[in-house]
């Protein structure tokens, strides 16, 4: 996988003001509309959304590039996608 | 039958009811599964012999009411054609609960169903100063309530760390639900992503990988083991496989939540071989059948005598 979205992502989607299991569908549409390792930039709460989308995300094959605790209080991942096949 | 042993009846699974005559018969089922075939005897057996349904206990079990004293023999024939066994009452091992575990649920740490098959031919049925059960759920979601087992059995994941193919992305410190992850001081996220490292080749896990990262980033991890759970959700998380996890089982023992409420305790660390989590349940099964007073819980008895020579034994078992 080449590095051209190091640094830049191709899509962003919130899921801070949804719960289970609508965190996940939205999620997952997200990434559908994108191409594999295109990124994108997932803002989700801290508690279940944070210790449960991701292993979801690993077990579909995506990559979880980054993590960043924000101010508020939630979390900004960048995930690629597909990421993970080799 | 003139005289009804009542006795007899409740210690082959028959529960006496408030109708006279007619008893709730309770089945035999082991880690909460039934086979097609055993379902649709029952079935057949609550329309012929009771009144069409079924009463599901809060343990896992299948309880036929309303059958009748004279048809008991005759019932219990009909079942065992398909397999299906009365259950036992009493002061006794009663049925082993078991959740569908790693076999079927994605969250499971351990195997669950075979380890509920593997108790119950053991234990089933064993005269105990009173009742005893035993459970065992997959994981720390405890969807079995383990601790509320005389004998619980619990699947936790203990989480080992990689150095070399540690990306340092910080996922597992933000998944972690107790704190039990740490990034070194360097703010680990702050400013350009740490996407440099996470793009080489899926990192292997060969003896090499112990080796020291080759960036500078945030470029250590501490782990407190002591606060760990076992949640195993590191493990799951982990992008780059970083984090290896090795399955295993959490024992707790004298839990009870009847007229008395009390929360297993968690005597001995996790137990990572299946062998000795059986040793440790002789043990307990033991220790109870010999300090335990007729009537008096598990949990009853520990309190009595405190733990400690049960938990010296246990440590002796798993050894
Ligand atoms: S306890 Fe864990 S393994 Fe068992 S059903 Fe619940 S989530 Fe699944
Ligand atoms: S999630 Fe994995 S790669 Fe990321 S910091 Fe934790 S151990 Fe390292
Ligand atoms: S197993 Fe769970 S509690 Fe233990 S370090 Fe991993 S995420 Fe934290």
């Amino acid at each position: 996988m080449s590095d051209q979205n190091a640094g830049g992502v191709d899509a962003r989607v919130d899921i801070t003001g949804v719960v289970c299991p609508v965190t996940f569908v939205k999620t997952k549409v997200a990434l559908e509309e994108l191409e594999d390792g295109q990124v994108l930039e997932l803002r989700l709460s801290a508690g279940e959304p944070i210790q449960n989308i991701p292993r979801s995300l690993k077990d579909e094959g995506h990559k979880v590039l980054s993590v960043r605790l924000l101010d508020d209080g939630a979390y900004l991942l960048t995930v690629r996608k597909g990421g993970l096949a080799v | 039958m003139s005289e009804i042993d009542y006795a007899a009846l409740k210690k082959g699974g028959f529960m006496r009811q408030v109708q006279k005559d007619k008893f709730s018969m309770r089945l035999k089922v082991i880690g909460g599964q039934l086979q097609a075939e055993q379902v649709f005897r029952i079935a057949e057996v609550a329309k012929k012999y009771g009144r069409g349904y079924i009463h599901l206990t809060s343990r896992q079990g299948v309880e036929v009411p309303f059958i009748s004293v004279g048809d008991i023999e005759v019932v219990k024939k009909e079942l065992a054609e398909a397999g299906v066994k009365v259950s036992v009452c009493g002061p006794r091992v009663r049925t082993v609960t078991a959740c569908q575990g790693s076999a079927v649920c994605p969250s499971g740490a351990v195997e669950t169903t075979a380890l509920a098959e593997e108790l119950d031919a053991r234990y089933f049925g064993k005269q105990m100063p009173h009742k005893f059960k035993i459970g065992v759920t997959g994981c720390r979601n405890n969807c079995l309530k383990a601790e509320e087992n005389d004998l619980g059995i619990k699947g936790g994941i203990f989480p080992e760390w990689k150095a070399g193919a540690c990306t340092f992305c910080g996922l597992c410190v933000a998944v972690c639900p107790v704190g039990a992850i740490a990034l070194d001081a360097v703010a680990p996220n702050a400013g350009a992503p740490n996407v440099l490292a996470s793009d080489k080749e899926k990192p292997s896990l060969e003896k090499s990988s112990f080796e020291k990262p080759s960036f500078e980033k945030p470029s250590s991890l501490s782990f407190d083991s002591g606060k760990c759970v076992y949640c195993g959700k590191c493990v799951r998380s982990c992008p780059s496989s970083a984090w290896q996890g090795r399955g295993g089982y959490l024992l707790s023992f004298g839990g009870m939540f009847g007229n008395e409420i009390k929360e297993g305790l968690r005597l001995i660390p996790l137990v990572f071989d299946r062998e000795k989590v059986l040793k440790a349940a002789d043990v307990a099964v033991r220790f109870y059948q010999e300090h335990g007073k007729a009537g008096e819980r598990f949990g009853r008895t520990l309190m009595r005598t405190g733990a400690d020579d049960l938990k010296r034994a246990l440590e002796e078992a798993i050894r």
